[in-house]
C-alpha cells in the first residue's frame, strides 16, 4: 500500500488538484485561463519531447499544433453534420493531423540535428504559415475556420456549453497526455532518443539509425502537439492561420526553456507561468512582451537550466540542511535586484506612456504616485535606481557565489566523511 | 516585355545588394562563432531607426556614418557581455539568447518610436530621377544605394584579403583554436567581427529603411530571408552569400510579374485539372502570389539535398 502511494501519490494529488482548482478560482476569467494553461502544458511537453529528449531545437513546432487544430475544427464541423465521433475524442483527430504532418516533415528534416534541423524547422514553419493564407479552402483565409462544439454526440453527460465542462475535458486530456509522455521517456525509444541526442555517432555504432529514431520521436511529439491543437479548436471554436505561425512557435520554445528542458516537469512549470504572465500582465501593462523578453534573456544568462533546473539545483542542499545559508545570500541579492527592476520598470512605463498612450500630456500614475512623463524627475529617479541597483547587484552576485562555494565545500566534506 | 525584364533586373540588383549587406555579416559571424544570430535583422532595424532619428536631428549624411557606428558598438557590447558568457553552455543557449534579444529589440523599438511606421523620407539631394530607362524614371536614390552597397562589397573584400586583421579573421573562420594557439586574441576577433557585422547590418538599415519601410515589424520580415540567403549561399562563404542574395532577390522580384498557375502549366500539355478537395486552391495559385514562400521552399530543399549550400565548404 505504502509502495503504491509513493509511486502514484503524486498522480492522485495532481488529479484532485486539477478537479478542485476551477472550484476555487471560479471566475470566468480564471477558468478560461486554466483551460489555456492545460493546452499550453500539453504543447510545451510535446515540444520538450523534441528539444529536451531528442535534442532537436525546432522553430516551427506550431505547424503540428495548428494543423492538428485545423483538422480537429473540420472534424468538429463534420460531427455537427452527423459524423459518429463523440466530441471528447475530437482532439484525437488533431493528433492524427499532427502525426501525418510530423511523419512527412519529420522524415524530411531529421537527417541532421543541430543548426541544420533548426533552420529546416524554421523554413517549414514559414512555408506552412505563408501557404496557409494561400489555401483558403482548408485554412479559411483571413477569418479562419469556426465550428460549434455543442454537438449531440458525446460520451459523457456534458454538453460543453460552459467553460468549466471544457476545462474538465482539457484537464482529462492533459493528465492522460502527461502520463503518456512521461511513460514514453521510460520506453526504449525514449532512451535511444536520449542517446541520439547526446552522441549520434555512438548510437549509430551500436546499430540505431539516428534519422529513424529522430523521426519517430518527432512524430510522437507532433501527435501530442496535434492533440493540444485539437483542444485549442474545442476551447475557442475558431482557429485561423496565425495558429501555425511564428508567434506560437516562439511562444512554446520560450515556455519550455523558461520551465527547463532538463527535467520532465520543467515545461509544465513554464507553460503555467508563461500563460499566467501573458494573461495577467497583458491586462496590467502594454509592455508585457518586453518584460517577457527580459525574463527570457535573464533566464538564459543566469539560469540556463530553467525553473526546474533552479529547483533541482537546491535539492541536495536542502537534503544536507544547508538551505539557510543560501537563503541569507538570496535575501541580500533580492534587494538590489528589486531596485534594478523597479528602475527598469519605471523607465519602460514612462517611455510607453510617451509613445503609445492616447494622450501623453496627461499625468500617468505608477504605484499610486501620479506624475507627468515629460518632467525630468521620474527619468532621473529611474536612471538612479538602475545605476544603484546594477552596482550592488554585481556585488551581491559575488556574495551568492561565495555562499554557494561554501555550501558545496561543506557537502563535499560531509560526503568524504 | 523588355521593359519588365530590365526593371526587374534593376530592382533585384538593388534588393540583392541590400540583402548582401545583411547576409555578409551574418555568414561571417556564423561560420566563426557557430552562432546563428537571430537578432541580426534587429540590428538592421536599429540602424534604420537610428538613421531616422539622427537624420531628423542633424541630417542624413551624418546619420549615414553615426548610425552604423552606434549599431556596431551595440553589437560588440552584446557579444562581450552576452554571448561570451554563454559560450560554455553551448550553441543552443547562444542561439536562444539572440532570439530573446530579437524580442527585446523589437519591443524596445515599439517603446521608443511607437508601433506605426515612421516617416523616413529620401534625402532631398537624392530625390530626383537620374536617367530614363525605356521611358520610365530611375531615381537617384536607387543608384546611391547601389553605390553604397558596391562600395561596401569592395571594401569588405579588400579588408578581408589585403589586411592583417582580415587574414586573421579568415583563418579564425575555419580554425579558431589554431589561430588562438598562434597567440592571436580570438575572443577580441569575435567581438570585432560581431560588431563589424552588426555595423554593416546597421548601414543596410540606414539606407534600406528609406527604400523599404521603417517599422517595428521590419526585422521579422527580413530576418528569415537573410537566413535563407546564408543557407543557400553556403555558411561562411562571402561569395556564396553574394550570389545567393542576388539570386533570391531576382526570384522574388521576377515572380511578382508572372501570373501563371499549375492549371495553366497543365493546360500546356492538354491536361485539365478538376479542382476538388481540401487543397483545391493549390491548382489556382498564381506564381506571382508565391513570392513569400519561394525563398523558404528554396531553403528547405537546399538543406535537404545540399546542406553545404551553393559555395560552402562544410556542413553547418
Amino acid at each position: 500500500m505504502k509502495h503504491y502511494l509513493k509511486q502514484f501519490g503524486i498522480w492522485f494529488a495532481a488529479v484532485i488538484f486539477c478537479i478542485v482548482l476551477p472550484l476555487i478560482f471560479n471566475s470566468g476569467f480564471s477558468r478560461s485561463m486554466l483551460s489555456q494553461m492545460g493546452i499550453a502544458v500539453i504543447f510545451a511537453l510535446s515540444y520538450n519531447m523534441m528539444l529536451g529528449q531528442g535534442g532537436m531545437l525546432s522553430f516551427g513546432h506550431a505547424v503540428y499544433y495548428g494543423l492538428g487544430g485545423f483538422l480537429a475544427m473540420h472534424a468538429l464541423n463534420w460531427v455537427g453534420d452527423g459524423w459518429p465521433l463523440p466530441l471528447e475524442l475530437v482532439p484525437l483527430m488533431g493528433g492524427l493531423g499532427g502525426v501525418v504532418a510530423g511523419l512527412v516533415f519529420g522524415w524530411l528534416s531529421t537527417d541532421r540535428a543541430g543548426t541544420t534541423f533548426a533552420l529546416i524547422s524554421l523554413g517549414i514553419g514559414e512555408l506552412i504559415a505563408a501557404s496557409a493564407l494561400m489555401l483558403p479552402s482548408f485554412f479559411g483565409g483571413e477569418e479562419g475556420v469556426s465550428a460549434n462544439r455543442m454537438v449531440d454526440t458525446t460520451l459523457t453527460s456534458f454538453r460543453f456549453g460552459q467553460q468549466i465542462e471544457v476545462y474538465y475535458l482539457i484537464v482529462a486530456w492533459m493528465l492522460v497526455c502527461i502520463a503518456l509522455m512521461y511513460l514514453q521517456t521510460k520506453t526504449p525509444l525514449g532512451r535511444v532518443a536520449n542517446a541520439v541526442r547526446d552522441n549520434p555517432e555512438r548510437a549509430a555504432f551500436i546499430g540505431y539509425n539516428a534519422r529513424v529514431v529522430r523521426t519517430l520521436q518527432f512524430t510522437l511529439a507532433a501527435f501530442f502537439a496535434g492533440i493540444a491543437g485539437g483542444l485549442f479548436a474545442i476551447n475557442y471554436e475558431i482557429i485561423n492561420a496565425e495558429t501555425v505561425g511564428a508567434i506560437p512557435s516562439g511562444n512554446v520554445l520560450m515556455m519550455t526553456y523558461i520551465g527547463g528542458v532538463g527535467y520532465f516537469f520543467g515545461p509544465i512549470l513554464g507553460a503555467v507561468l508563461v500563460t499566467l504572465m501573458q494573461l495577467t500582465l497583458a491586462g496590467i501593462t502594454h509592455a508585457w512582451l518586453l518584460y517577457f523578453g527580459l525574463l527570457f534573456v535573464g533566464m538564459i544568462l543566469w539560469a540556463p537550466g530553467g525553473l526546474a533546473g533552479l529547483i533541482m539545483m537546491h535539492e541536495p542542499v536542502w537534503k544536507a540542511g544547508l538551505m539557510s545559508r543560501l537563503l541569507r545570500a538570496y535575501a541580500i541579492i533580492a534587494v538590489p535586484a528589486l531596485v534594478l527592476f523597479l528602475g527598469l520598470m519605471t523607465l519602460i512605463e514612462i517611455n510607453y506612456h510617451l509613445s503609445l498612450s492616447v494622450n501623453p500630456d496627461e499625468p500617468m500614475s505608477l504605484f499610486g504616485i501620479s506624475f507627468r512623463a515629460q518632467s525630468i524627475a521620474p527619468w532621473l529617479v529611474s536612471l538612479c535606481l538602475i545605476g544603484i541597483g546594477f552596482f550592488f547587484f554585481r556585488k551581491a552576485q559575488r556574495v551568492v557565489r561565495r555562499s554557494w562555494n561554501e555550501v558545496a565545500q561543506q557537502m563535499k566534506g560531509a560526503a568524504i566523511q | 516585355m523588355l521593359e519588365y525584364v530590365l526593371f526587374s533586373l534593376l530592382n533585384s540588383l538593388v534588393l540583392g545588394m541590400l540583402l548582401f549587406m545583411l547576409s555578409s555579416g551574418l555568414t561571417l559571424i556564423f561560420s566563426m562563432m557557430g552562432v546563428l544570430n537571430f537578432a541580426h535583422a534587429s540590428f538592421y532595424m536599429l540602424g534604420a531607426y537610428f538613421g531616422y532619428q539622427i537624420s531628423t536631428w542633424v541630417g542624413f549624411w551624418p546619420a549615414l556614418v553615426i548610425a552604423p557606428l552606434l549599431v556596431g558598438g551595440l553589437g560588440a557590447l552584446v557579444e562581450r557581455y552576452g554571448l561570451r558568457s554563454l559560450h560554455k553552455y553551448g550553441h543552443v543557449a547562444e542561439l536562444l539568447f539572440t532570439v530573446g534579444l530579437f524580442y527585446i529589440i523589437e519591443e524596445s523599438v515599439n517603446l521608443i518610436w511607437g508601433r506605426n511606421a515612421v516617416m523616413y523620407p529620401i534625402p532631398k539631394i537624392l530625390d530626383f530621377p537620374v536617367f530614363k530607362l525605356l521611358g520610365a524614371d530611375v531615381s537617384a536614390y536607387r543608384m546611391f544605394m547601389l553605390l553604397i552597397s558596391m562600395g561596401m562589397f569592395v571594401g569588405l573584400y579588400l579588408v578581408l584579403t589585403r589586411t592583417r586583421i582580415g587574414l586573421i579573421i579568415q583563418a579564425a573562420l575555419t580554425h579558431p583554436e589554431g589561430v588562438n594557439a598562434l597567440g592571436h586574441n580570438v575572443p577580441a576577433v569575435f567581438m570585432l567581427v560581431f560588431g563589424g557585422g552588426s555595423a554593416l547590418a546597421g548601414l543596410a538599415g540606414v539606407i534600406g529603411g528609406i527604400f523599404l519601410i521603417t517599422e517595428p515589424a521590419m526585422a521579422a520580415t527580413l530576418g528569415p530571408i537573410v537566413f535563407v540567403v546564408i543557407v543557400v549561399g553556403g555558411m561562411g562563404s562571402l561569395t556564396g552569400a553574394f550570389v545567393a542574395s542576388l539570386l533570391l532577390a531576382a526570384i522574388q522580384t521576377f515572380a511578382v510579374g508572372i501570373e501563371y498557375s499549375l492549371t495553366d502549366l497543365f493546360a500546356l500539355f492538354g491536361w485539365r485539372v478538376d479542382a476538388t478537395g481540401f487543397f483545391r486552391d493549390i491548382w489556382r495559385i498564381q506564381l506571382s502570389h508565391t513570392g513569400p514562400i519561394l525563398p523558404y521552399l528554396f531553403m528547405v530543399l537546399m538543406l535537404m539535398f545540399r546542406p553545404k549550400g551553393l559555395m560552402g565548404k562544410r556542413e553547418s
